[in-house]
């Protein structure tokens, strides 16, 4: 499955290429981790697909030389010049034979990259699960991801963890694609190409990352007003990262006796209703899990950093960061607030 | 060059009369039925919301210039985009490639008018009114506090989102609304347009000697009538939806997305041949008049585009490899989307081999078709790229999809309008268009086009995707971003160098005469601007180029064609 | 209107009549239209999460059937008397036609009604009341837009404003009819047979 080698040469090739001809510095000084570029790849399909698109892109790029140069050509040679008569060119009206051939050759091309990509849809597309593949439940909700691990009994958002995988060990993580209102679409160009979550309409895709890292993405299908801030996180973890992140994941909240005044404020608020913290009260699945929320290291799914300062201001005023989310200003007094916050704070 | 005056029926000679009061010239125009007059009401309804649609685009480069932005707030930034996909297709490309045919069609088949001056004038206005509802959603429209709301869904307009429980207040009402009653206007002259070519050519006008440009708009009026009528379909369903509790869309009671998106692209792809294809027609009459040459088979270029048309109707899940399709049907539409290469390819070639032994004259109207030419074989390229399905699902939705239907939609079809406003505008006025700024206009213009629209290819590998207000700093997107913006800037100015060309060519432009560019068509046979009859006497022809035969009667074309 | 009028010395210059190009094509947008219905409502057969089904409230509706079919053959006829200047047999075939179209909406809207008051089915319903009431509804709709140019011609007939000259014109909107009765049998097949 793993054919990162040769696709690893191409893509240094070609992104030094790229980088030399098309972008200023700034564009590409934080590549590696930072820019999603799917000429970065860095998981099985996402190789498949780099594969393709470069030799799709040799095609496209030596036909865009041999007519671009033509034309380049003919509109240079066959200018009118100063010192020309007045008289007409010859009348050429067309000729069967130069015809055909430009009807036959671009048919040949088709064929030769239809056949191509064809093998490379089966590939992806049909890859059979295997037994022992993570299986993972993504379900959009307007402006953020709902992460489900139904075989490990996990829910988190917004920051999906799934092993690395290598050669001896191979890990691919399927994932199983919902939506909750309207369509989105999942999309972490390194590790893979996008597919929508639609509702009613359940759908599948695959990833496979042979590099630990972050690897960013976002939703790609217009879904309202906050569509552009529905931001996604993959962390691919060491297996062993991973085994302590899942066994982390499984606990039930912290219940830590310093900050009872805030879980009682989460409690007794409209809080409760829309968010779930496993071991108390509060099931809601409107809004995203927090059982685990200071494990996380962004909140409203990416738009602002878990930190105490951003979590105050953003109960205060979802708004300010996400205006036209669908979490309310739920309109606390400060101390609430800061109570909330350092609850909020407790739950690793 | 010679400015001859080609005495085919020639003209009665009416000196005119004394000018009317404005008010009674007003009242002219609104009442007409001239179909040189509704052209022209077209085209200026068309360039009104040009600028609209370009100062929304605009608003949003600022928006995006820079990361994190605040410039326009999202829900403003939402209506923006999907006003300025809504305004360009459907209140811009449409209605002015459709009132250029208006005005040359009848001209060019040696006909007095359309084959139903009144229902021209009832699709102008229906048109017309489709536009005005649009935008009258700023202000009619209930929106939150109190403030009028346009359409922010997209162009695209995908379900649920468009249904009631998502798109709360009127604003989708208008849209739908909108569109379906100039959907009416844009059938009504597709209709006319069909009986006009078939019905109204002059003696001698056999099918196979109709300009390319008639030919062009035959079949795209033919496309469109099975094309718009399946948007007008779904947008009946949707409004059931909304106003009966109808479920076609309704996800909770079973309803189908996925129905939505099929229908959508079953109208959104042909659509974009119904784009295109007049502009193949403009950029098929002016490239063998400025390359001093007869196009370059004739017959195949016909074949051809019939054949885009025909396989245009076959590949609209393109725009679908993302929704989860199987692999058989993801094959299947790669295949059908790869095959409309081939006639395009023809095309190109055609012209190609039109311009090879030519004499190329650099006028603007050429300027802008060879430059259409370039970034025609572009956007065909990106999009067989776009077509290999495994890349498109990395693509798809990214600003390099973006950047690929500009290339169509700006790079071929905005700048063959450029060049068929600069070829025709003599003969609709009677006045040159200034060939130093008609070329400060074209080189401006592909200087910001090249500048906007080739970076936004790159962003879009590096993953940007479309329709987000704003973005993160640490993406490496922000200079390419910023150089979009720049370009965007250009090219505004360069249409506003257009604008004032018009306006001062309108007053002290150079006369035209007839024949201006020494062209080969019928419409170049009558003064400039014709009489409102067109054509003293009805013109007989004998080959493609009537006026060629006239002009070299020692050479003429029905010598050769079959 | 058999062929535009054209210069003395071109006899031989016949092109097609421009009513009937025009009416053809707007036959052929109209067609897209049903089209797209015709595949919503085979889209959503069987998907519905309740009740009623086709099965349990639709009955074939043979005598509407036959009446809209036979009104295809009437208007036939009448064209053929007008053709010969019969203006009497017209008239009397054009109405005979007119009746048997509104026999049909009549028939439709005692169906309705039943749907409505006795099974309880509305276009909110479920997806087969969705898609039933606008599929039935826009093919009912064109019958009404029809049944209204029959009244119109029928009593420019009576009062003698009808002749000879109008043949191509009244063939026009025959061709609209005999299209509104080609769908009627798409629909009949869509809805009463294969739907049921």
């Amino acid at each position: 499955m793993n054919r990162e080698q040769g696709a690893h040469a191409a893509r240094l090739t070609f992104l030094l290429i790229l980088a030399a001809a098309l972008a200023g510095p700034s564009a590409w000084a934080d590549l590696p981790q930072q820019t999603p570029s799917i000429f970065a790849p860095a998981s099985t399909p996402a190789y498949s697909i780099f594969g393709l698109s470069i030799f799709a892109l040799a095609i496209t790029g030596g036909i865009f030389v041999v007519v671009g140069g033509l034309m380049a050509y003919a509109v240079i040679r066959y200018r009118e010049r100063a010192n020309d008569d007045t008289s007409e060119p010859p009348q050429i009206y067309g000729s069967t034979q130069v015809e055909l051939a430009w009807t036959v050759i671009p048919i040949l091309i088709v064929v030769v990259l239809f056949l191509t990509t064809a093998r490379i849809i089966f590939a992806i597309q049909d890859a059979p699960q295997p037994k022992d593949a993570l299986d993972v439940t993504v379900i959009g909700h307007q402006f953020w991801w709902e992460f489900r691990y139904p075989k490990l009994g996990i829910v988190t958002a917004n920051e999906l963890h799934v092993p690395v995988s290598t050669p001896g060990d191979p890990q691919p993580t399927f994932l199983h694609l919902l939506s909750a209102d309207v369509d989105h679409s999942f999309w972490v160009p390194q590790l893979a190409g996008k597919t929508d979550l639609i509702p009613n309409h359940p759908n599948e895709t695959w990833i496979e990352p042979t590099h630990t890292g972050l690897y960013y993405g976002q939703c790609a299908q217009f879904c309202g007003v906050e569509h552009a801030k529905m931001l996604l996180r993959v962390y691919v973890d060491s297996p062993a990262e991973f085994a302590a992140w899942v066994k982390d994941q499984q606990q039930a909240a912290v219940n830590d006796p310093q900050v009872t005044a805030g879980r009682e404020v989460f409690e007794t608020h409209a809080c409760a209703n829309c968010h779930a913290i496993k071991g108390t009260g509060a099931v809601g699945t409107f809004g995203p899990d927090l059982t685990h929320l200071a494990s996380r290291a962004t909140i409203a799914a990416g738009a602002a950093n878990n930190t105490p300062q951003d979590l105050y201001a953003w109960i205060r005023d979802p708004d300010a960061f996400k205006p036209g989310c669908l979490m309310p200003a739920m309109q606390l007094s400060d101390s609430d607030i800061h109570e909330l916050v350092a609850y909020l704070e407790t739950l690793h | 060059m010679a400015d001859q005056s080609i005495p085919i029926g020639g003209s009665l000679d009416i000196t005119p009369q004394e000018r009317e009061p404005l008010l009674d010239r007003l009242h002219e125009w609104v009442v007409t039925v001239d179909h040189k007059r509704l052209g022209i009401l077209y085209v200026l309804y068309a360039l009104c919301f040009m600028l609209i649609a370009g100062a929304e685009a605009l608003s949003m480069r600022i928006q995006l210039a820079v990361p994190n932005n605040h410039f326009l707030p999202p829900e403003i930034y939402d209506q923006f985009f999907t006003m300025h996909g809504t305004t360009m297709v459907f209140l811009v490309g449409m209605p002015i490639l459709f009132g250029i045919a208006n005005y040359v069609v009848p001209l060019q088949i040696g006909a007095r008018d359309m084959a139903f001056p009144r229902l021209n004038a009832f699709s102008f206005w229906l048109t017309a009114f489709g536009g005005v509802l649009l935008y009258w959603s700023y202000i009619g429209g209930f929106g939150l506090y109190g403030m009028g709301n346009a359409p922010d869904v997209g162009w695209f307009a995908y379900a649920p989102l468009t249904t009631r429980p998502f798109s709360i207040g009127s604003s989708m009402d208008y849209w739908a609304l909108a569109l379906i009653v100039s959907g009416f206007g844009t059938l009504g002259t597709a209709i006319n347009i069909i009986a006009t070519t078939l019905s109204m050519r002059c003696r001698g006008m056999t099918l196979l000697r109709m300009p390319l440009f008639v030919w062009l708009m035959l079949v795209v009026s033919a496309l469109t009538l099975i094309t718009i009528t399946p948007l007008t379909a779904a947008q009946v369903m949707l409004l059931l939806d909304r106003y009966l509790g109808a479920h076609f869309f309704d996800v909770q009671a079973g309803g189908s997305a996925l129905l939505w998106i099929h229908f959508f692209w079953i109208f959104g792809h042909p659509e974009v041949y119904v784009l295109v294809l007049p502009v193949f027609g403009i950029a098929s009459e002016i490239i063998p008049v400025f390359s001093r040459k007869a196009i370059f088979g004739y017959p195949a270029m016909v074949a051809a585009s019939v054949g885009i048309a025909f396989v245009s109707l076959g590949v609209w899940a393109h725009h679908m490899f993302t929704v989860g399709m199987s692999s058989v049907s993801n094959t299947f539409f790669v295949l059908s989307t790869m095959l409309v290469g081939i006639p395009t390819g023809i095309k190109i070639f055609n012209w190609l081999a039109t311009i090879w032994g030519g004499k190329v004259r650099f006028q603007t109207p050429m300027l802008f078709c060879i430059a259409f030419l370039f970034q025609f074989l572009i956007a065909g390229l990106t999009g067989i790229m776009l077509s290999v399905a495994p890349w498109d699902w990395q693509l798809h939705n990214s600003y390099f999809v973006i950047a690929h239907f500009h290339y169509v939609l700006v790079g071929a079809i905005v700048f063959n309008i450029f060049a068929a406003i600069y070829y025709w505008f003599p003969k609709v006025t009677g006045k040159m268009l200034s060939e130093t700024l008609g070329k400060w206009h074209f080189w401006l213009f592909l200087i910001g086009f090249h500048l906007t629209f080739d970076t936004m290819h790159f962003v879009g590998i590096l993953g940007m995707p479309r329709s987000i207000y704003t973005y993160e700093a640490n993406r490496g997107w922000g200079t390419l971003n910023f150089i979009i913006s720049v370009g965007a800037f250009i090219q505004g100015i360069a249409v506003l160098i257009f604008v004032w060309n018009v306006i001062r060519s309108l007053r002290k432009g150079k006369e035209a005469g007839n024949d201006p560019w020494d062209a080969w068509t019928l419409e170049w046979a009558t003064p400039s601007p014709p009489p409102a009859y067109n054509f003293a006497s009805d013109p007989v022809v004998h080959s493609r180029r009537p006026l060629w035969d006239i002009k070299h009667p020692d050479d003429p074309d029905w010598k050769y064609e079959s | 209107m058999s062929a535009i009028p054209v210069s003395p010395g071109a006899e031989d210059w016949e092109l097609p009549s421009r009513g009937k190009v025009a009416m053809l094509s707007l036959l052929t947008g109209e067609t897209a239209i049903f089209t797209i219905f015709v595949v919503g409502y085979i889209f959503y057969l069987g998907r519905d999460i309740s009740g009623p089904t086709p099965r349990q409230v639709l009955d074939i509706p043979v005598f509407n059937t036959i009446c809209l079919l036979s009104s295809s053959v009437t208007i036939w006829l009448s064209e053929r008397q007008i053709e010969r200047g019969r203006i009497k047999a017209f008239a009397a075939l054009w109405a005979l036609t007119l009746a048997l179209g509104i026999e049909f909406l009549i028939g439709t809207w005692l169906e309705w009604k039943k749907l409505i008051f006795v099974d309880g089915l509305t276009i909110r319903t479920n997806l087969f009341g969705t898609t039933f009431y606008s599929l039935v509804g826009l093919h009912a709709t064109h019958v009404v837009i029809g049944a209204i140019g029959l009244t119109l011609i029928l009593i420019f007939t009576l009062t003698g404003h009808i002749n000879e000259s109008h043949t191509e014109r009244i063939q026009v909107f025959a061709l609209y009819w005999h299209f509104v009765d080609a769908v009627w049998v798409v629909v009949f097949t869509v809805v009463y047979i294969v739907g049921r």
